[in-house]
């Protein structure tokens, strides 16, 4: 009996709850939010969710998935999967900018700006998927000071801080100006596909590789089939049919748990501080029409506007409203229960901020530090003089000023490759180049038919190139570096043994790589019976050649070179057809086509 | 400060006590002595024979040749009626592996892969027949998904009624070859778990082992790191004919690469030569097939190889042979 009790009373209170839940009570006044607030309100949420799945859905999709309807001829990813960072007006600034242009489907960006002329920062609170990330996580683990006064106080205004994002954008912009994208390291859709892409879903995938092992060494039959035919799908719904690796993107993993954890601290720390693409919108918000009125003699202090504020941009009474924070998600009008927040058209402008509160010296300071950055990175002596061998840039990448100009590290590129031979750069194209995509043979080398890259591409720093263009037909071939063997290491070269893997691989017709026969001796590894030092035998080995007028530094004979840990024959970037400087042969002259027969 | 009491002395002793012996017995039964690991040698060689042993019928043959139709699917249909018709290898409800070269990024026309009308045919011929599924597979050089697109095997395979599988990296289990060269190789699954096996390569011309076809298919059931078979191309073809004997070998000749094998890319390397060879036996329908490319079977090493195993016979003149 006291035990059904007690389950009756349990049930009991969690029925209260629930019922506080679906109809809180309100606080002072009482006053109910107008119902088209809380319409806006559960739109926002739906339209949140659904960007973010749009978003991921693109993301996963950034491959080449071959199917029995592909096109054969020509093979394009068919989806604009690009699609959030052409709607991304701070890629378009820093590329206008740079370029003085903007690149073809970065006009949508107007779209965005249009929004926000009307709206305010409407992208951040409603469509932006990194804000979506840090809302639902601040949600979901709330700040440390996650209760009371203090959860007020952390959504208070601090202006401080929040000044911080704009002198990053000043500075970003500066440097675009300087000729250089590098702004994109900080740009929230960038750091979405570069660290979902790159790291996330690589390890989301391990982890799954790892359970699939672990189950077929159990040896049972279901869960074998089981697992096979969860991976099967796995491989064609998210086009993940084997382990991708990336370069040092350990780092980018790192960096997006170090950011979504700062929800601890600073709730939506990026958004607030950090992201340069909020406070481009933050800027023009000025001149949106859409906005807060507020009626500062209502206002009890109550601070319910403070609890689920997203920009920290003083709802409350009793002070001015900060437009150029504000997310427009509404809680606050939702929140309130005196009728002192009023969202509407052409609001009163007497209770609101309308522009960031950066100095002009700071704003015009932090521009120069910017454009400073550039010629600083510059003379170390990358782009110049002493040419990175490992920096092999995709093919239809522009000459590497102009690809700096407007590559945005947003690693489209790498995620796209179907070889997985994209890479983020380290430092190997210098601090100014950190992220920007390099090609490793030895993890993929660059298909020869493929242009998915430069099809993603939503800056041209790799241009839309035809299967034409790339192959060569009726024209010379875009090439990405150059091949050479180390003869030291080469089976046939010093090893007398047969081999030409590299050779079999090479696809070019005719191919670059090209066999010469030669005798050579070779000791037998035992001694003879009678005790003599071994025997020499000769044999006839094939050995390989480039034709540096021929390759066009795909890297298949670097992939499949059986020298595993140093292979014997290796691509640099020399000769790379984007460089008018970095070269071997002597230019003006058609050496790629043999004249056809 | 209060000395430990009693109790709390048995419960403090007594917790130590016991961590002490749960660390004990992990060490103990999870103790690895550094033994230098052995080889499991009591694996049994794994090899898959899926010849049918049933009597031919009277007028089916052992190697058939089909010629002079442009029509590569004709070809393949009367080569296969010639060797008796795809009842004589396939029985109601089997499960047809369909192994056909799909190894290279190449279209159609540049002859680097089979042609996708031959391996089509070969799925229709198998269903009608009777059986279950047909699946198609290999396990590609260049990246798999642009293989099997570009070749327009995955189309056309797929229109005749086939389970189109890519050599997803999962399916990829360990097994003992045991051949005089391979051991122990990560082998498609897909091709060990069959009722039958048929082989649709096609013929090509290769710099090391001059010419490829049925045999050299088999490079395509592996998967790590193959590349350093080539050094002992000839020993590594005979072992995984030894490994891998199909139910039925069709040659793809109906375009031949005679240059810059086995990828070739450019139409000037291909020929149009509008042949199929099917044979019951690998090394028979090589030793015809390297003809067409202008070799002879006695400068091919591995035939030689394969023949002194007992796989079958270069002299393909001296079976049950027709031309049709």
């Amino acid at each position: 009996m006291a035990a059904g009790g007690t389950a009756r009373r349990f049930l009991g209170s969690l029925a209260d709850r629930a019922r506080a839940r679906l109809h809180p009570k309100r606080a002072g006044s009482g006053l109910p939010a107008r119902p088209v607030i809380r319409a806006l309100v559960w739109a926002r949420r739906v339209v949140q969710a659904g960007a973010f799945a749009l978003f991921c859905f693109l993301l996963v999709r950034t491959g080449f998935s071959g199917a029995f309807h592909t096109n054969v001829e020509r093979v394009r990813v068919g989806l604009p999967v690009e699609g959030f960072l052409l709607a991304d007006p701070y890629v378009a600034a820093m590329t206008l900018l740079s370029t003085r242009t903007v690149y073809r489907g970065l006009l949508w960006s107007l779209g965005v700006l249009a929004l926000t002329l009307v709206f305010g920062r409407v992208f951040c609170g409603w469509i932006c998927p990194f804000g979506t990330l840090h809302h639902f996580t601040a949600w979901l683990f709330p700040s440390r000071y996650g209760t009371g006064s203090r959860r007020v106080d952390s959504n208070r205004t601090h202006p401080v801080r929040q000044r911080v994002k704009y002198y990053l954008l000043y500075a970003s912009l500066g440097a675009a100006l300087a000729g250089s994208a590098i702004g994109g390291l900080l740009d929230p859709i960038c750091i979405s596909v570069r660290a979902i892409g790159l790291a996330v879903i690589p390890v989301a995938h391990y982890v799954a590789r790892a359970s699939g092992a672990a189950a077929q060494s159990t040896g049972s039959a279901a869960l074998i089939a089981t697992t096979d035919a969860t991976q099967d799908l796995a491989g064609r719904v998210l086009l993940q049919n084997k382990q991708f690796y990336y370069h040092h993107a350990w780092l980018i993993g790192v960096l997006l748990v170090a950011i979504v954890f700062m929800n601890r601290v600073v709730p939506r720390f990026w958004c607030r501080v950090m992201c340069p693409l909020g406070a481009l919108l933050g800027t023009f918000a000025r001149f949106a029409l859409f906005g807060m009125e507020k009626d500062h003699a209502k206002c009890t202090d109550c601070n319910l506007c403070l609890v689920h504020c997203q920009g920290a941009d003083s709802p409350q009474g009793g002070v001015k409203w900060r437009q150029d924070e504000c997310h427009m998600c509404m809680n606050c009008e939702a929140a309130c229960p005196e009728d002192v927040i009023k969202f509407r058209f052409l609001p009163g402008r007497k209770s609101a901020v309308t522009v960031p509160d950066t100095g002009r010296r700071t704003a015009i300071a932090s521009a120069a530090a910017g454009a400073a950055l550039i010629p600083a990175a510059r003379i170390a002596d990358v782009i110049d003089t002493n040419y990175s061998p490992f920096v092999i840039r995709p093919p239809g990448a522009v000459e590497e000023r102009a690809f700096l100009e407007r590559c945005i590290r947003c690693s489209e590129c790498m995620k796209v490759c179907p070889n997985n031979a994209l890479h983020p750069a380290f430092f190997e194209a210098g601090i100014e180049g950190l992220w920007t995509p390099i090609l490793i043979p030895r993890i993929g080398y660059c298909e020869p038919s493929c242009v998915l890259c430069g099809d993603v591409c939503p800056t041209g720093a790799i241009q839309k190139i035809t299967e034409e263009q790339k192959l060569g037909v009726g024209q010379k071939p875009i090439s990405i570096g150059t091949a050479a063997y180390d003869q030291g290491r080469c089976l046939p070269w010093a090893m007398a043994t047969p081999c030409v893997v590299c050779e079999e691989f090479c696809p070019t017709s005719p191919k670059a790589i090209w066999v010469e026969e030669v005798v050579v001796e070779k000791r037998e590894p035992t001694p003879q019976p009678d005790g003599k030092p071994p025997r020499h035998v000769s044999l006839t080995v094939q050995r390989p050649h480039v034709d540096p007028s021929l390759c066009v530094g795909c890297g298949a004979c670097e992939k499949v070179c059986p020298v595993q840990d140093k292979p014997a024959v290796y691509v640099t970037s020399v000769g790379e057809t984007r460089s008018k400087t970095n070269v071997i042969l002597l230019e003006g002259q058609d050496y790629n086509r043999p004249k056809k027969t | 400060m209060d000395p430990a009491g009693r109790r709390d002395f048995l419960k403090r002793a007594g917790a130590a006590a016991a961590v002490l012996g749960g660390a004990a017995l992990v060490g103990v039964t999870r103790w690895d002595r550094g033994a230098p690991g052995a080889i499991d040698a009591r694996s049994e060689r794994s090899s898959r024979d899926y010849r049918v042993s049933d009597a031919a019928p009277d007028a089916a043959m052992d190697l058939v040749v089909a010629r002079d139709d442009a029509d590569p699917a004709a070809l393949t249909r009367k080569a296969i009626e010639a060797m008796g018709g795809m009842r004589r290898f396939v029985a109601r409800g089997d499960v047809v592996v369909v192994k056909p070269n799909i190894g290279w990024d190449r279209t159609p026309l540049q002859a680097a892969n089979t042609n996708p009308l031959v391996v089509a045919e070969v799925v229709r011929l198998a269903l009608d027949a009777g059986a279950k599924t047909v699946i198609v597979t290999d396990a590609s050089c260049n990246e798999p998904n642009r293989c099997f697109t570009r070749s327009g095997i995955w189309k056309a395979a797929h229109d005749a009624g086939a389970d189109v599988r890519l050599p997803e990296a999962h399916l990829f289990r360990d097994m003992r070859l045991r051949g005089e060269l391979l051991d122990e190789w990560p082998v498609l699954a897909t091709l060990v778990e069959a009722d039958k096996l048929i082989n649709v390569p096609v013929a090509k011309h290769h710099n090391l082992a001059r010419y490829t076809g049925a045999m050299k298919n088999w490079y395509g059931s592996l998967g790590g790191r193959r590349n350093r078979l080539h050094q002992k191309i000839d020993l590594s073809i005979a072992d995984l004919a030894a490994f891998l004997q199909p139910t039925l070998t069709i040659i793809d000749a109906t375009r031949v690469l005679l240059r810059n094998g086995p990828q070739g890319g450019d139409l000037a390397d291909t020929k149009e030569t509008r042949t199929v060879i099917a044979s019951i036996d690998q090394v028979a329908a090589d030793a015809r097939a390297c003809t067409l490319i202008g070799e002879t079977p006695g400068a091919i090493a591995y035939l030689a190889l394969a023949e002194a195993r007992g796989l079958g016979t270069t002299r393909w003149d001296r079976l049950r042979t027709r031309e049709v």
